[in-house]
């Protein structure tokens, strides 16, 4: 039960990026098309559900044994940026197809703030590592659910007559507040 | 002449968050008030600045390979800093902005600076260039926290001017997009004309 209540948090009341502003970045940058939205959003859940795990081992048995606590930051980017490095390289070796879905889409997750927010949420809500894992997956399934609707509406768009001024992020940042709109009828099924 | 050039590029023409769209995340979700907003702006404009400076001057000991990885340490290590002061000498605003402090070390700005700019110039043009796109920033989320402030509880820093609740739905989620869409479209329109 409590594991179904994080998941539908995380997707629907507390979307990653409609209502908690992290990721935004990706989301208005690769929604161009719906191919695309998807390929991001199969990578960001790789990484970020593997993050999610290395960063709680290092913070638990490192950096609180050691009484570091304070490296948070600085660590947690460094195995980040390690971590995207070389599930570059070992998708390259073991998954062509895999690496050509993900491949490109890769090195810009190092600088996705979702990530790096993930993990240090996951510590800040005292989850073990199993929550941690559920709320990790949960919160790239969000991403990826808000980003393939806003490639779909943007695809429309296109054939839209736009106003000059407005064309571009400014229609897309419209439209995706209209899209929070319509996430806010969510809350209030989760406390 | 350049070097007055270099510190008020940031402001308009080439303004982080409003022209160049970089640094989203916490423009959206930091300025539900006036105060807010600034006080994000400063923190990021302080960790930019002094980011700024200290790769300026070690770039020329950074072999090339690892410049990334090296920058991005040398940014978190200032986010740290300014993490634990907030922490301790402004605990109401360091509650409020929370989780987006640690962030801005992904703040791409702040690595877009030092990787264009920074490493390939002295330290005083990159101390001014670093200060001024600091600023620009502080200066966009400081006007986009007061629309929101204004049309979403009708105060202004905290100083209350109409009566009653206001439009509640701009100081959520929903009205940070709106707002910033139609700044940046008023941006956009000054800008061509």
């Amino acid at each position: 039960m409590e594991y179904i209540i994080i998941i539908i948090s995380a997707i629907l009341v507390n979307n990653i990026v409609l209502a908690q502003f992290l990721g935004v970045c990706p989301f208005l940058g690769v929604s161009n098309k719906i191919n695309t939205s998807f390929g991001m959003a199969g990578a960001v859940t790789f990484v970020m559900v593997l993050a999610t795990v290395v960063t709680y081992l290092i913070y638990k048995y490192i950096l609180i044994k050691l009484g570091i606590a304070f490296m948070q930051t600085i660590s947690y980017i460094l195995v980040i940026a390690t971590l995207v490095q070389m599930v570059e390289i070992i998708l390259k070796k073991i998954s062509q197809p895999l690496y050509q879905a993900l491949g490109i889409f890769l090195p810009l997750i190092t600088t996705n703030c979702a990530v790096l927010g993930i993990t240090l949420l996951v510590i800040k809500k005292n989850y073990n590592l199993l929550e941690g894992v559920v709320y990790s997956a949960a919160t790239a399934i969000g991403f990826g659910l808000a980003l393939v609707i806003l490639a779909g509406i943007r695809e429309q768009l296109d054939l839209l007559n736009v106003p000059e001024g407005m064309k571009g992020a400014p229609i897309s940042l419209v439209v995706a507040g209209i899209l929070a709109l319509a996430f806010m009828g969510f809350s209030g099924i989760v406390r | 002449m350049s070097l007055i050039k270099q510190f008020t590029k940031g402001f308009f023409r080439e303004n982080p968050t409003l022209v160049l769209l970089i640094g989203m995340c916490p423009t959206l979700a930091t300025t539900t008030s006036a105060l807010n907003g600034l006080g994000m702006g400063i923190a990021t404009a302080f960790v930019l600045t002094c980011s700024n400076v200290v790769i300026s001057l070690l770039s020329d000991y950074i072999p090339d390979k690892v410049r990334i990885p090296s920058f991005i340490v040398i940014i978190a290590s200032f986010v740290t800093m300014v993490d634990l002061v907030m922490q301790a000498y402004v605990p109401g605003l360091y509650e409020t902005l929370g989780i987006f402090i640690p962030l801005i070390v992904v703040n791409c700005i702040v690595l877009a600076r030092a990787e264009a700019f920074a490493s390939k110039n002295k330290v005083l043009p990159s101390f001014l260039d670093g200060l001024g796109m600091g600023l620009g920033f502080t200066m966009a989320l400081g006007i986009l926290g007061t629309i929101r402030e204004i049309l979403g509880s009708g105060s202004v820093f905290g100083y209350k001017f109409i009566k009653g609740d206001g439009i509640l739905v701009f100081i959520l989620a929903p009205g940070a997009f709106i707002a910033l869409g139609y700044l940046i479209a008023f941006i956009n329109k000054i800008r061509k004309a």
